[in-house]
């Protein structure tokens, strides 16, 4: 007869649990992020389908309809015919007249990566906790995030408000410029997808530069350096970043295919 | 890699100095890229081909902006997947949605 209770029993050693140590047994990081960074990218993932379904719906509808295949030079604005984009986007602002195929949008978009250069420079002296640098790179972002979005209300102004020509419409009127239900350069949804396309992104710009003016400000008052870290300018910059990289898409689809 | 940690300052105070070259590299090799794209742009006539070569070159500056820029090259394995394999799904989005602007451009002209 025993006396020896259940639970001093002797157990084998092979049926204790071991200490787990694998990455996904709990007690560590997998993947080594802090939460703000990992849902920052979650985020990310998101808005990507989102530009992703814009610029997808943007092939589905061109392919739609018939393209142009003429030469650039010969090009009339129909709106039998998707427009070729070097002739919708070929002026300049103080250049009224000449004919500048893309130069414009090249522009903007070297404005955008620049400013995306100096936010991982922004982030890198966030790391190394060099206030000076983190606001003057912060400031140097903000200032080419805002010329950029300048840039766009150029573009969509010249777009609204149109070429001197204009465009001799169906019902024998001229058209000029373009606005969501008619307009002069091509088939109604180009416009549509270009103020759409365009609009939204330049939103996403917008929202940006809030963010890094409160980053700025959070800067200046020392926020992060009470914090110990200066991982808010990293969550901002993957945003800023982002937002470069859909232009980037932007640009190979709207203004160059 | 060695260029990529944080550094911690020793003292309160001391600031280490920048480590800016691989930035500036990443941005020249993005802007190569572009300037390549503006000039085939104007050089070659339009045709899949030239559509081809823009698709390859926007991914190639996609990927120095994420891997470097958003720094997802130096991440672990599992996170660089959760971002991928859903972007993988954005292939099929596309192949079926052009395969159906075909078929209506088929269906009207």
């Amino acid at each position: 007869m025993s006396t020896i209770s259940p639970t001093t029993q002797a157990i084998p050693d092979s049926a204790l649990d071991k200490p787990r140590t694998g990455t996904w047994d709990g007690g560590n990081e997998p993947f080594n992020a802090s939460y703000g960074k990992l849902m920052m990218w979650f985020f990310l993932l998101s808005d990507a389908f989102t530009f992703a379904a814009f610029l997808t719906t943007y092939g589905l509808i061109r392919h739609r309809y018939q393209p142009y295949t003429g030469s650039p030079e010969a090009f009339e604005f129909s709106t039998a015919y998707w427009p070729i984009p070097e002739k919708v986007f070929n002026s300049f602002p103080g250049l009224h007249g000449v004919d500048l195929p893309l130069a414009f949008v090249a522009l903007m978009t070297m404005i955008l990566i620049f400013s995306s250069v100096t936010m991982v420079l922004a982030v890198e002296a966030g790391q190394r906790f060099d206030k000076k640098d983190v606001q003057k790179w912060l400031l140097w972002t903000i200032l080419f995030g805002t010329i950029f979005v300048s840039c766009q209300a150029w573009e969509w102004g010249h777009f609204i408000t149109g070429t001197d020509k204009g465009t001799l419409m169906n019902d024998g009127t001229t058209f000029f410029g373009a606005n969501l239900a008619m307009n002069q350069y091509g088939p109604v949804l180009f416009a549509d997808l270009f103020f759409f396309i365009t609009g939204f992104h330049g939103t996403h710009v917008f929202s940006g530069i809030c963010l890094l003016v409160y980053c700025f400000i959070a800067t200046t008052n020392g926020t992060f350096e009470k914090r110990g870290h200066y991982e808010m300018v990293e969550k901002i910059g993957l945003y800023w970043h982002f937002v470069d990289l859909v232009w980037v898409f932007v640009f190979t689809f709207f203004y160059l295919v | 890699m060695a260029n990529h940690t944080t550094q911690m300052p020793a003292h309160a105070g001391e600031i280490p100095k920048p480590n800016t070259a691989w930035i500036w590299k990443t941005f020249w090799i993005i802007t190569a890229i572009t300037a390549l794209e503006f000039a085939i742009a104007f050089i070659m006539p339009s045709s899949t081909m030239r559509n081809s070569i823009f698709i390859i070159l926007t991914i190639f500056k996609a990927f120095f902006i994420v891997a470097e820029f958003m720094h997802l090259k130096h991440e672990t394995k599992g996170l660089i997947w959760t971002i991928m394999i859903p972007m993988g799904l954005l292939i099929w989005l596309l192949v079926a949605l052009i395969t159906e602007g075909n078929a209506i451009h088929e269906a009207i002209f």
